[in-house]
């Protein structure tokens, strides 16, 4: 193995950065305002649609306008009182960040003790799968027998609502590492907690995240069902404004406060995990940068 | 030249050759009756029969055999991603594997990729950045550092995977088809990649391939391997000096030899 004449560095350097600059793809990036607009107008148009329907929906008469108003008088209502729906949507968001936040501690730490054996997985997979598909209004009666009219009732619901997805993206996530990249962890000499926490943790985290929305999105309807149900003195929540609109036939509100729920849902939704999740995607190439 | 000892003698596990001087010859492999079976003994699958194969310290070896010669559960076994049936196994130091595929992770840059060993390995922060820094610079990817794998061409890719490889403190560099995935022109040139950075780190090279001219190109010696049972049945020692090009009379004239035997080998599995 005696160096005799090794090739010419020179031109394989020439030769490896030609062939590095060919197969490299140029693609010019798009500007950032543009991206922005490309993301935007389709949902702005979807939201034209819909008011141009219900709009149209009111003006056929098929209910009178003191039961389904218009667009128009409900976003009058809701501009007029904004500030109180704003001081009702901070209550509920409180309880949905406890609620939630407790479902993802819960859930990770289910998630991870299930993955890790697959006894526990054979066991318990399928039950988590379950409470998954179980509507969370289902909990209510237990939820109320347990905890009374309290606020404890509410989070009992939500965190049960939202933690088996959030328990179920980590098992899966962790479910579909590709063979290959344990064995690569393992000849790079990664064993028991370097494993975990240079391997599988990075590799599980798309999935992970995947499951934290799907956790909102339960976290955030069992909550709204929890406030119809269970009204707490003192503290005006979205759910209450609701209830109230409609015992005292206020269609206007009552729509006002739906908007702000389904606003609410969207924005954490998008802006949240949305931007998490294509976050990750991006750095994990599971997207076309063109996107 | 100027270039190559510019760069290579310390990034190669910190050991500094002098101008001229071959480093020392590392890691030698000996496998001894080696034989893997899979499954239970109504069904089993014998992958390797009784194999035996010598790695010389800073040698290179190429193992050549058609589909089902249990290549890549041999290197496997090495690098002890799995256990033999029966048999010994004796590699002297540590060996490094790389795949047919790059398996690079998608969340780590090129430099953090050529990092993680090192850091699972203990070496400290500033440490393991320089030592990432100069290992990518010996693969010609310097300017690549920050980029993500799907940033990457699969011949720069690989390329992460060798200086991933090469910086840890193994003396066996075991490669399981690491071009076969890629295009002539880029399997050419990182054929003269590997020779170099191969002859200036004295580790040795156990290299799995099932393309005849690549293992001639490469190797000192080309192990023969049959199939199904996998297991030695010629070797080849490659007397033509480096450096070597894959389209050269000798190589082909070699790669022709050996192709023959290997059509005969695959032809007993055949109907007739």
């Amino acid at each position: 193995m005696a160096t005799t004449n090794p090739p010419s560095t020179d031109t394989l350097d020439a030769r490896l950065s030609g062939l590095d600059a060919l197969e490299l793809e140029l693609r010019p990036p798009r500007r950032r305002s543009a991206r922005i607009w490309s993301h935007v107008w389709p949902k702005a148009l979807a939201a034209a649609i819909f008011l141009a329907f219900w709009q149209v929906v009111v003006w056929t008469g098929w209910r009178p306008s003191y039961l389904l108003p218009g667009p128009e008088p409900v976003f009058h209502t809701l501009y007029s009182s904004f500030g109180s729906l704003m001081d009702a949507a901070r209550t509920t968001l409180g309880r949905a960040v406890v609620g939630f936040g407790l479902a993802v501690v819960l859930g990770t730490l289910l998630g991870a003790a299930v993955a890790r054996s697959r006894i526990l997985r054979a066991a318990f997979g399928s039950l988590i799968t379950g409470l998954q598909t179980m509507p969370s209004i289902a909990w209510f009666p237990l939820a109320i027998l347990l905890f009374r009219l309290t606020n404890g009732a509410i989070i009992f619901v939500v965190v049960l609502g939202a933690a088996p997805s959030i328990a179920n993206g980590l098992i899966s996530g962790i479910d579909t590492i590709p063979p290959l990249w344990l064995r690569a962890g393992h000849v790079q000499g990664a064993r028991g907690l370097g494993m975990l926490r240079y391997v599988v943790l990075p590799a599980a985290l798309p999935t992970f995240v995947a499951g934290l929305k799907q956790g909102w999105a339960f976290a955030w309807r069992s909550l709204l069902a929890g406030e119809l149900l269970v009204q707490i003195p003192g503290a005006t929540s979205l759910g209450e404004r609701l209830e109230f609109a409609r015992e005292f036939s206020q269609p206007t509100s009552l729509i006002a406060v739906m908007i702000v729920i389904l606003v609410i849902g969207i924005l954490v939704d998008e802006l949240v995990f949305g931007t998490a999740e294509r976050a990750i995607r991006r750095r994990y190439g599971l997207v076309d940068e063109a996107d | 030249m100027t270039r190559l000892h510019a760069v290579a003698p310390p990034a190669v596990d910190g050991r500094t050759a002098a101008e001229g001087a071959a480093p020392a010859p590392l890691g030698a492999v000996r496998v001894e009756g080696v034989s893997k079976v899979y499954g239970d003994s109504a069904s089993a699958v014998r992958a390797l029969d009784h194999l035996d194969l010598d790695v010389s310290p800073g040698g290179f070896v190429c193992v050549l055999g058609a589909s089902g010669c249990g290549k890549s559960t041999l290197l496997s076994l090495v690098a002890g991603l799995d256990r033999a049936s029966s048999g010994r196994i004796t590699v002297d130091g540590r060996a490094s594997l790389m795949f047919q595929d790059a398996a690079l992770f998608p969340w780590l840059t090129a430099a953090r990729a050529v990092e993680l060993p090192l850091r699972l390995d203990g070496m400290r922060r500033a440490e393991r950045r320089d030592r990432a820094r100069e290992l990518l610079e010996l693969v010609h990817l310097g300017d690549f550092a920050d980029k993500r794998p799907h940033e990457l061409s699969g011949g720069m890719r690989q390329r992460v995977a060798l200086a991933r490889a090469l910086g840890q403190r193994t003396d066996v560099l075991l490669m399981d088809e690491p071009f076969g995935a890629l295009d002539a022109m880029t399997r050419d040139t990182l054929h003269d990649e590997v020779e170099r950075i191969w002859q200036a780190s004295g580790k040795s090279v156990l290299f799995v391939t099932h393309n005849v001219r690549e293992a001639v190109r490469l190797g000192d010696r080309v192990v023969l391997l049959s199939s199904r049972p996998g297991r030695v049945i010629a070797e080849f020692p490659v007397p033509i000096p480096r450096p070597r090009r894959i389209d050269s009379p000798d190589v082909a004239t070699l790669a022709a030899t050996i192709t023959d035997q290997l059509r005969a080998e695959v032809s007993r599995h055949g109907d007739h």
